[in-house]
């Protein structure tokens, strides 16, 4: 499996190609949009503000080819933390600026209830799975994954919305449309869990895809 | 339903000194506790939540962090790492980051130049930058912050610093009583509280944890992590035991 990650300067670059590794990938650590073209997957981390993340992607010549692969040639593509909130049409952090736009929402800052939320969200909290998808495969609801963000992904369509957390109200934990996948949370730093969500991504071909299953009922719980 | 929330974090530090994991009493004297790596190892295995590595000679020394060094640990290391001791430039927590540190914690820098914090948030992000402020108490009953592993007093008074530090962006403070450091008396809880209330960001208590209940009183006064460095290296007391210990005093705690 040749997996390529996308080094735009933003990232946490070593632990997460170590992890992919240890779950049996090949791993290509790149900023050329050419490699993009010839991956299997692509996984898309990140650590830093909205608007930094895009322009290094402009930059590099990646928003192109990553549009072209992920769009058109389905290539399946996991996006980590700023990675997953790239893939909205627009964010706020850093200034007002348009996302990859893989998945129809936006990226805002997270608004605590009471003193004892605190923002950023930093720590392990346990995730409420929404529906099943083959990156949750053998994972309990209810488990502990490591967040660290202070903005959040509001999804246009809840369908897209696979986990939350509850932080700040419901907020998105993993998201998923077709081949495009998305968590906030970090795998690479969630042993021993985050390691299966990255061999499910592995494993994926994109002929898991379960059409309506969908069940509204667990988001809109309270 | 049952408790969805946020766990506190337990978080061992490894403190790093001339290619050396030391651990000092009031920032001095510092004895060899072993290579870092076989202790990350040990650590991924116990599941702690976070680990903290700061290079304690490197801004003393004037030199830049150990890029190299970061990298062979972070290879090793899957729990979320955060990185500090000698951090001068923007490029220097690009390279960290690259090197693998999930956050990096800044000290000395920010008492040269507060805008620091600032660039560093807006391009980071502010979850990814973490404030250590070492205090110690005055004369006059005042905490006073101090720079360069404890070795200067910057004059400046711990509730303007942490009002200031928040402002800029800071994602986290890590509040260190450095007359307590490496004591094992217990954590300074007032200086806890006093943090806790004037910010409204995550505050992490640091700095002469002496047993579980103590980490549960700095939770009560509302430390949101808990650092230990002593405890762990020179006791029996480990950070399985102090999550086990908590979890039963009903502190939300991820086992």
């Amino acid at each position: 499996m040749n997996v390529v990650i996308i080094d735009y300067g933003m990232s946490n670059l070593s632990s997460i190609s170590r992890a992919l590794e240890i779950c049996g990938a090949s791993v290509k650590i790149s900023s050329n949009p050419n490699d993009v073209k010839t991956a299997e997957k692509i996984v898309l981390p990140g650590v830093g503000s909205f608007f930094d993340g895009m322009k290094n992607l402009h930059t590099l010549g990646l928003v192109e080819s990553l549009r072209e692969e992920v769009l058109i040639n389905k290539t399946p593509l996991l996006g980590i933390c700023l990675g997953m909130q790239l893939l909205a049409l627009n964010g706020t952090e850093g200034g007002d600026c348009y996302g990859l736009g893989f998945i129809k929402g936006q990226v805002v800052k997270m608004e605590p209830k009471g003193e004892k939320e605190r923002i950023p969200h930093i720590g392990w909290n346990d995730i409420n799975i929404l529906r099943p998808n083959i990156l949750f495969k053998d994972i309990k609801n209810n488990s502990d994954f490591y967040f660290v963000h202070s903005y959040h992904f509001v999804p246009e369509n809840i369908k897209n919305t696979i986990a939350t957390v509850d932080y700040c109200g419901k907020t998105v934990a993993a998201i998923n449309n077709d081949n495009i996948y998305g968590v906030q949370f970090h795998p690479e730093k969630s042993m021993p869990l985050g390691f299966k969500i990255l061999e499910n991504f592995l494993k994926f071909s994109g002929k898991e895809i379960v059409k309506n299953s969908y069940n509204t009922n667990a988001f809109m719980e309270t | 339903m049952g408790k969805r929330l946020l766990k506190i974090r337990i978080i061992p530090t490894l403190l790093w000194k001339h290619d050396n994991l030391v651990k000092g009493i009031n920032f001095d004297n510092s004895r060899k506790v072993g290579f870092v790596l076989p202790a990350i190892k040990v650590y991924n295995m116990r599941q702690v939540d976070e680990l903290i590595f700061l290079d304690v000679t490197a801004s003393l020394e004037n030199k830049s962090p150990d890029f190299v060094l970061i990298s062979d640990f972070s290879s090793e290391c899957f729990v979320p790492l955060t990185v500090g001791g000698g951090i001068k430039s923007i490029e220097d927590i690009r390279l960290l980051l690259k090197a693998g540190a999930d956050k990096i914690c800044i000290n000395s820098i920010t008492f040269k130049n507060s805008d620091f914090i600032t660039q560093a948030a807006k391009i980071f992000g502010s979850q990814c930058i973490v404030v250590s402020i070492d205090v110690r108490k005055n004369a006059r009953n005042f905490y006073e912050c101090y720079s360069h592993s404890g070795t200067i007093n910057t004059g400046i008074n711990l509730l303007d610093w942490i009002k200031e530090v928040e402002f800029r962006g800071a994602g986290e403070i890590i509040i260190t009583s450095i007359d307590k450091d490496g004591t094992m008396q217990g954590y300074d809880q007032e200086l806890i509280k006093l943090v806790y209330k004037n910010v409204r960001i995550p505050v992490i208590a640091s700095g002469g944890a002496n047993n579980y209940e103590d980490m549960y009183q700095a939770i009560k006064n509302g430390a949101s992590a808990i650092a230990a460095a002593s405890i762990f290296h020179f006791t029996e007391q480990t950070p399985l035991e102090a999550k086990k210990y908590l979890f039963k005093k009903d502190i939300l705690i991820r086992l």
